[in-house]
């Protein structure tokens, strides 16, 4: 399991978190990324590393299952 | 799942299986490829379709048609009603599909005429040689397979990744896309014959709230908002939830349905070598209404038609492909995206009132014929404070 924890750094990066329990697995959010970072497999959205952190899908879901939080998985 | 085929078609719904079907009954090898492991489920869609749009594709039947519609209802943001009855809607006025049986009908279709078809089957990659689409790798629980084609059909919805991995922006502008959601409810009261679309910038701003009966008491009740005035707190489902609870207080969800939809204008070129883009995924949804049903099925018909001619020269490159671009531009369906595009642009940027004035106003007309132009010049007559407005958008339409 994967576990999140704020990182107190200046050069910590942006990054999008996907809250699987709220997520429909529409697309929506995939079409609009300028960077083709996301990826639906069936249920199961993926997000790229090219991902930047800027935040227009998770404006633009409309569930509100995308975040963009300063945080670091590990 | 051969390793060689005249044609691949990427994505399985309406646009892809009317691609397959067409190509493999003009003969040629196809392979349609579906990454979900189910046609047609979960739907993405308010199952909208005109009666004329449908019958030029497949005869109804009633396993796949949940409605038959008689008129339509639009409601200004102050509550006036404007009533569209079947001699006016014209084309608005035809069914509400059952997609999940639709798109397999389809697709069934499309076996049948000799098509193979996989799902669970995901499209991972273009096969390329030189810049030229010759393929496209597949998935199948966790298996790789590259499969070599003349032409790839990219017909993946939305998501429109296909033509991304091929070096083609499918990227939709945030502000035109509808972020939507959906809920198919059952014990409302609702008229069974109607559709009802709600206008307004507290109800759907820069969209539109819909009632599309399903039944004698069930109806998809869904939103479509503008991606810029959606954020937390304030998303489709924020406002459908909204509409639901004051509207249909004891009525029961049984399905819940969310999705997106572009409304921008479509990709400005929508072939490459050895690739065609159909449907969705051409951005090719009616901007005005968000249908894209009818449009997914036009282009995949007319761009599986293309490959035969294409393929019996024995050269699929843009220039050979390039037919199908023109052709569904000049075709009324292309007409119709222009149009309704302007049309789309103008209505998003008026206030309720003025919304309020012309629906008003609209609703006291009774117009035998129901065309844009006569209705914008009736409204003009009757709204002189509109009169700049109205004919900046008339001078649009040509
Ligand atoms: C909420 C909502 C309401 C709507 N209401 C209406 C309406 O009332 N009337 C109307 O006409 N239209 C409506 N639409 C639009 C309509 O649903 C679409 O225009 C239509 O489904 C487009 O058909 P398509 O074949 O282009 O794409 P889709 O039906 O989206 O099919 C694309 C398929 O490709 C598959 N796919 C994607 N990527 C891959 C890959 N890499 N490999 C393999 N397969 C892949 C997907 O899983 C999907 O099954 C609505 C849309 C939404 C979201
Ligand atoms: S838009 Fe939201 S609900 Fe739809 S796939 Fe993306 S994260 Fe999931
Ligand atoms: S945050 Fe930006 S770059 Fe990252 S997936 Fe979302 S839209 Fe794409």
């Amino acid at each position: 399991m994967s576990k999140s924890f704020r990182v107190l750094c200046a050069d910590c990066t942006r990054m999008l978190q996907v809250h699987r329990e709220i997520c429909g697995y529409c697309g929506c959010c995939v079409s609009v990324c300028p960077e083709g970072a996301l990826e639906l497999i069936d249920a199961y959205l993926e997000v790229g590393e090219s991902c930047t952190g800027c935040g227009i899908c998770a404006k633009v879901c409309p569930l509100g299952a995308l975040e963009v939080t300063d945080e670091v998985q590990v | 799942m051969k390793s060689r085929y005249d044609v691949i078609v990427v994505g399985g719904g309406p646009g892809g299986a009317i691609a397959a079907r067409t190509a493999a009954e003009k003969g040629l090898s196809v392979f349609l490829a579906e990454k979900r492991p189910a046609i047609g489920a979960p739907v993405r869609c308010a199952e909208g379709i005109g009666k004329e749009a449908l019958a030029e594709f497949i005869d109804p039947d009633p396993r796949w048609i949940s409605a038959e519609l008689k008129g339509a209802e639009i409601v200004a943001p102050d509550g006036t009603s404007m009533r569209l009855a079947s001699e006016q809607a014209g084309s608005k006025v035809g069914y509400i599909l059952d997609r999940k049986f639709f798109d397999r009908e389809l697709v069934w279709r499309a076996a049948e005429a000799g098509a193979d078809v996989a799902v669970k089957t995901r499209a991972v990659a273009p096969v390329l040689d030189g810049g030229a689409v010759k393929g496209a790798v597949f998935e199948y629980c966790g298996e790789r397979r590259r499969v070599a084609a003349d032409v790839v059909i990219a017909a993946d919805g939305v998501e429109s990744k296909f033509s991304r991995w091929c070096g083609i922006d499918t990227t939709v502008p945030v502000r035109e896309i509808m972020t939507s959601a959906q809920y198919l409810m059952t014990d409302i009261d609702i008229d069974p014959y109607t559709t009802v679309f709600l206008l307004g910038n507290e109800v759907a701003p820069e969209g539109y709230l819909w009632i599309f009966p399903k039944g004698e008491r069930t109806a998809n009740v869904g939103i479509g908002i503008s991606g810029k005035k959606s954020g937390a707190g304030h998303r489709a489902r924020d406002y459908l939830d909204k509409f639901v609870s004051s509207r249909f207080p004891g009525g029961k969800t049984i399905e819940h349905i969310v999705g997106g939809v572009s409304v921008c204008r479509p990709l400005s070129c929508t072939v490459a070598d050895g690739l065609m883009i159909i449907g969705d995924a051409a951005r090719v949804v009616d901007p005005l209404t968000g249908g894209g049903i009818y449009n997914a099925m036009f282009t995949g018909r007319l761009a599986a038609a293309t490959a035969v001619a294409a393929i019996s020269k024995g050269d699929c490159s843009k220039a050979a492909l390039m037919p199908y671009d023109t052709a569904w531009r000049k075709s009324p369906m292309g007409e119709t995206i222009a149009r309704n595009w302007q049309i789309k642009e103008y209505l998003i940027k008026l206030p309720d009132e003025k919304l309020n004035a012309i629906i008003q106003s609209a609703a006291s007309l009774n117009l035998k014929e129901f065309s844009t132009l006569s209705l914008i010049r009736e409204l003009m007559k009757r709204n002189p404070k509109l009169v700049v407005e109205l004919a900046a958008l008339k001078a649009s339409l040509g």
